[in-house]
């Protein structure tokens, strides 16, 4: 537990006026204000440490106590109790105010025991602390509309993960972050999913890529194909002559589209033609005839 | 619209502790969207994060109304540009395995 220099924090120093400290904290917090850098955990932590140094300097009780035992802040309870004692007063019991304990550091609860309430005008009410989570999935996972049990700083909680859900999006659950301060709404729960992709399939959105090898003969006669899609397998008509790099479409074979029930998008299939190799010498006197056929 | 959707604004003036006059500006600003059903005014439920958001910003951090619609114009842009981002990013990994 380190002291922590709430005049450095707010960028003032000792002899900073009321008014400067007013001006300096909504200085601050209007940069580090969680509403205006959503997501961002640094700014997040930046906003407790100018929120709490200003419940500290703004409350001249807290700043005097700050004040005066500065560096000697680890006794600054010895310090008073003995002080107390020799009054023949109660000990000091600060005004604990609604703020959730840990949003404080080891170091204001050691100093003031709880966060003090505020003397006067409008109370803050700060929203709880967003929680962030990832949660890593496979792409067959999300090919249909599932409830998952997650458990997120000890609360668990079953989710609905809908169909279609792409790689880095974030869902956001409601009310699941951190308590709210002062009687503030609660934090919401940032889930961010990494889609694990190791399928044949490559996926742009709602549409599917696949490449598949046809063999030459099926590729200059026509014929059929068999080809697997997403769910399940589908006979392909070839056409004679097909070329290679050739792409078909095959639509709604693609992939859920996200919270749009029953709509899929498309398969686009890429033929990649393979020439036969380890050719016998009869094969070889019959494509030296097509050749001499063909020029 | 199911009316059970529907808050009216006079509550959550006095939830807030706001003025109707500010309910007012943040419509006239297009900040949010009140609807008027038999001359009583209400908002939406799902505009009520965007209110408490915006209460927040103008009573805990002195921001002007003026100043709350630049940045309810930019975080949108934010978000625009992260969602693009990732479209990308996603689109990069079609040929990173080749």
């Amino acid at each position: 537990m380190a002291f922590i220099d709430y005049y450095k924090i707010l960028g003032l120093t000792k002899s900073a006026s009321e008014s400067d400290i007013k001006k300096a904290y909504r200085k601050l917090a209007r940069k580090y204000h969680p509403d205006l850098n959503p997501n961002d955990a640094i700014a997040e932590k930046k906003f407790k440490d100018i929120n709490e140094a200003n419940e500290v300097l703004s409350n001249p009780e807290n700043r005097k106590k700050y004040d005066q035992y500065g560096e000697h802040w680890m006794h600054a309870k010895d310090i008073e109790k003995e002080q107390q004692r020799a009054r023949y007063q109660q000990s000091y019991q600060g005004d604990r105010g609604s703020y959730s304990q840990t949003e404080f550091s080891d170091f204001f609860e050691h100093m003031f025991g709880g966060a003090s309430s505020r003397a006067g005008g409008r109370q803050v009410k700060f929203r709880g602390q967003d929680f962030n989570a990832k949660l890593q999935l496979h792409l067959k996972e999300v090919y249909t509309t599932h409830k998952r049990t997650l458990t997120v700083n000890n609360n668990t909680i079953r989710i609905t993960i809908p169909a279609g859900v792409e790689n880095g999006q974030i869902i956001k659950i409601k009310g699941h972050g951190g308590k709210g301060i002062n009687g503030g709404p609660n934090g919401d729960l940032f889930i961010e999913f990494s889609i694990i992709n190791d399928t044949k399939f490559k996926r742009d959105k709602e549409n599917l890529y696949r490449t598949v090898d046809l063999d030459l003969y099926t590729a200059l006669l026509g014929g059929e194909f068999m080809v697997e899609t997403f769910n399940g397998k589908v006979k392909l008509n070839i056409k004679p002559e097909t070329q290679n790099g050739t792409k078909v479409k095959l639509k709604g074979k693609g992939f859920p589209k996200y919270k749009k029930e029953g709509q899929f998008g498309d398969l686009v299939i890429t033929y990649q033609i393979k020439l036969p190799t380890h050719l016998s010498s009869r094969e070889k006197d019959l494509i030296k005839q097509l050749q001499t056929l063909r020029s | 619209m199911e009316r059970t959707d529907l808050i009216p604004v006079q509550l959550v003036c006095r939830h807030y502790k706001i003025p109707l006059a500010f309910m007012d500006t943040l419509q006239e600003f297009q900040l949010i969207e009140i609807t008027v059903l038999k001359d009583d005014l209400f908002i939406h439920k799902r505009e009520l994060n965007k209110v408490e958001k915006i209460v927040r910003l103008h009573y805990d951090l002195d921001i002007n109304i003026e100043g709350i619609d630049a940045i309810h114009n930019l975080l949108e842009q934010v978000h625009a540009l992260k969602q693009e981002i990732r479209a990308l990013h996603n689109r990069l990994r079609l040929y990173e395995d080749f």
